[in-house]
C-alpha cells in the first residue's frame, strides 16, 4: 500500500529525516514511536505532501508521491489527521464534514457550484455521514454547532470523521492522544480495528507508545531522524531495549 | 447656518447609501482576497477603472448596455485571475509586506497601460435607465442610484448564497480558516486564491460599471475608489464580510452628511480621518492580526 524507500526530509538547515524506509501493507495498522523531536510527524507530513522531500521516494499504490502538492495527494485517496485536529472553527460541524468529502467533489462544478442542501441528500454523501455519524453519535448531535464549540475530545471525534468523509484508502493519523483524557484514547485507538474492517490501512504517530503498539500490526521506533528498530507489535512491546528506552509510560504490572 | 429639514438628510442619507454600496462592493474584494491569500490588495480599486472603462469601450462600439455590462465583467474577470497568475501566485510564500508591495505595483502599471489604451479624457456611460427621479419624502434618488443599490444588493445576495450554501464557497472559507487544514482536504489553496481574485475582480468591476453614469470615468478613477473601499474594509476589521459591508455604508454615509452638511471639500478627507480614528482605535488588532498572519507562514 505505502512504500516509503530512504526518504531524507529537510526542515531548516536541519536533515530531520536520513534515509528512512518503511512499508504499510494494505489493511496494516503500523505505528511509528518516539521520542519528542526524533520525525515521527515529519514523515507523515512528508508523505501527506505537506513538507518536501529531499531525496527518496514515497510510492502509495504504485504511484510516487514526490513533489506532489497536499492536495493532489488527498485526492489519490491519502487521508490525514493533523495533529491539533485543525478543525474549520468557524464553520458547523456539519460543514466540516462535507468539507472532509470534498475530495469527491473536485471539479464537479455542478455539485461544487449547486446548493449544498441538494449535496446533502446524494446517496453517496449520506451513506459516508451514516458512517461518521455511528462512529461518532455526538458529532450527529452537535451537527449545527461551530466546530469550535466542541470539546477538545469531540474536535478530534470531527477530525477523524472530516478525514473519514474523503474515504481515504490510507489514514495517517498524528498524535491521536494529545491532549486528551486517557479513557477517551482508549477508546479512539479502539476504533481502529473497526476502521480496518472498513478497508482503511493505517499509519499512526504516537507519543504514547504503548497505547498504539497495543492496537498496531507493526511498528518502528524513530530516534533522531532515522529507524533504530521494527518488528511486530508483539515483539517491540517485549523488547527490553525498546522498552527501557521509548515506552516509559507503562503500567506498572 | 442653514436650517435642515428632514428631507434635505434623508436626500444626504440615500446618496450615501448609494455611494456607500460602492464601497462595499471593492472592500468586499479586499477581504476575500485578504482572507483566503493574506494578501491586502491595494490594486483592488484598479477593477472598477477597468471595469468602466471596458463597458464604456464595448458601449462604443454598439454592444448593448446590459451584453457591454455582462462583457466587461467577464474581460475584468479574467484580468484579475491572469493577475493572480503572474505577481502573486509565483511569491506566495513571500512576507505580507512584500505581498501589499507588489500589488501596489500592479496598481501603477494597470493605471499606466490604462493611460496609453485610454488616454486620459474622461468617458462617460449613459444611465441605465433613463426617466424622472424617484422622490420619497422631500428627497430624490435619481434611477441610476437605484441601480447602484439595487445591482449591490444583487451581487450581495448572490455572494452569499455563493459562501453560505455551496461548498465552493465553503471550501473558499475552510482555505481562509486554515490554508494547510483545507489542502488535507483536496482544498488546493493555489485554486482558491485563484478564485479570491475571480471574484474581487468581478465584484470591482461591477462597482465601475455601476457607478460609470455617475461620475467621469477616467484612467486614474481606480485609485481613490480603491482607498475608499480599503477604508470600509479597515472599518469592518479586514477578514469580516458583513463587517466589510458595514464599513461601506458607514462611509459613504458618513462622507455624505460631512459633505452636505459642513463643507463639499471634505469629502475625501472624511474617508481617511475615519482611516486614522480606526487604526488608532484598533491598532493593536490590526498590527496583531498581520504579526500572526506572518508566523503562520
Amino acid at each position: 500500500m505505502l512504500q516509503v524507500e530512504a526518504v531524507s526530509v529537510r526542515r531548516g538547515n536541519v536533515l530531520a529525516l536520513r534515509e528512512v524506509t518503511i512499508t504499510v501493507q494494505e489493511g496494516e495498522i503500523v505505528s511509528l514511536v518516539g521520542s519528542n523531536g526524533a520525525g515521527k510527524s515529519t514523515l507523515l507530513y512528508a508523505i501527506a505532501g505537506v513538507l518536501p522531500v529531499a531525496s527518496g521516494r514515497v510510492v502509495c499504490q504504485g504511484r510516487t508521491l514526490n513533489g506532489m502538492a497536499p492536495e493532489e495527494v488527498a485526492r489519490m485517496g491519502v487521508g490525514l489527521v493533523p495533529e491539533g485536529r485543525q478543525i474549520f472553527g468557524t464553520l458547523s460541524v456539519l460543514d466540516n464534514l462535507l468539507l472532509g468529502a470534498y475530495v469527491h467533489y473536485v471539479s464537479r462544478w455542478g455539485d461544487l457550484l449547486g446548493d449544498v442542501r441538494r449535496v446533502l441528500k446524494r446517496e453517496d454523501l449520506r451513506c459516508r455521514l451514516e458512517m461518521v455519524y455511528g462512529l461518532f453519535p455526538v458529532l450527529e448531535e452537535r451537527q449545527e454547532q461551530e466546530g469550535g464549540s466542541l470539546s477538545g475530545g469531540e474536535q478530534q471525534m470531527l477530525a477523524f470523521g472530516r478525514a473519514l468523509m474523503g474515504s481515504p484508502r490510507l489514514l495517517l493519523v498524528d498524535e491521536l492522544s494529545t491532549g486528551l483524557a486517557p479513557a477517551l484514547v482508549t477508546q479512539l485507538l479502539a476504533l481502529l480495528g473497526r476502521l480496518r474492517e472498513m478497508g482503511i490501512t493505517m499509519l499512526l504517530v504516537e507519543q504514547d507508545a504503548y497505547s498504539a503498539l497495543k492496537v498496531s500490526d507493526r511498528g518502528y521506533v524513530l530516534e533522531t531522524g532515522h529507524i533504530v528498530a521494527e518488528g511486530t507489535a508483539q515483539d517491540l512491546l517485549s523488547s527490553d531495549q525498546v522498552r527501557s528506552a521509548y515506552l516509559g509510560r507503562l503500567p506498572t504490572t | 447656518m442653514h436650517n435642515y429639514g428632514i428631507g434635505d438628510y434623508l436626500q444626504l442619507i440615500l446618496s450615501g447609501i448609494s455611494t456607500g454600496s460602492i464601497y462595499v462592493l471593492i472592500a468586499l474584494g479586499i477581504v476575500m482576497i485578504y482572507n483566503v491569500t493574506g494578501v491586502i490588495n491595494l490594486a483592488q480599486g484598479e477593477y472598477t477603472m477597468l471595469g468602466a472603462m471596458f463597458a464604456v469601450t464595448y458601449y462604443s462600439w454598439h454592444v448593448p448596455l446590459l451584453l457591454a455590462f455582462l462583457a466587461s465583467v467577464l474581460t475584468v474577470t479574467l484580468s484579475g485571475m491572469l493577475i493572480e497568475r503572474l505577481t502573486v501566485n509565483p511569491v506566495r510564500s513571500a512576507s505580507a509586506v512584500t505581498l501589499i508591495i507588489i500589488t501596489v505595483g500592479v496598481s501603477i502599471t494597470i493605471r499606466g497601460i490604462a493611460l496609453l489604451v485610454w488616454g486620459s479624457t474622461p468617458y462617460s456611460l449613459p444611465e441605465f435607465t433613463g426617466g424622472a427621479p424617484f422622490s420619497i419624502l422631500g428627497a430624490v434618488m435619481s434611477r441610476q442610484r437605484l441601480w447602484v443599490v439595487g445591482t449591490a444588493g444583487l451581487v450581495l445576495l448572490l455572494l452569499y448564497y455563493l459562501l453560505d450554501r455551496t461548498l465552493l464557497g465553503k471550501a473558499l472559507r475552510a482555505c481562509a480558516i486554515n490554508r494547510q487544514a483545507a489542502s488535507l482536504m483536496g482544498v488546493g489553496p493555489a485554486q482558491m486564491s485563484l478564485l479570491a481574485f475571480a471574484l474581487s475582480a468581478a465584484l470591482g468591476a461591477v462597482a465601475g460599471i455601476v457607478i460609470a453614469p455617475l461620475t467621469l470615468v477616467t484612467y486614474d478613477m481606480g485609485l481613490m475608489l480603491g482607498l475608499k473601499g480599503f477604508v470600509a474594509a479597515v472599518i469592518g476589521g479586514l477578514t469580516s464580510a458583513p463587517g466589510a459591508v458595514v464599513g461601506g455604508l458607514l462611509l459613504g454615509v458618513l462622507e455624505s452628511l460631512g459633505a452636505g452638511l459642513i463643507s463639499s471639500g471634505l469629502k475625501d478627507a472624511i474617508a481617511f480621518l475615519v482611516l486614522l480614528a480606526v487604526i488608532f482605535a484598533r491598532s493593536e488588532q490590526v498590527v496583531g492580526r498581520l504579526k500572526s498572519r506572518r508566523m503562520t507562514k
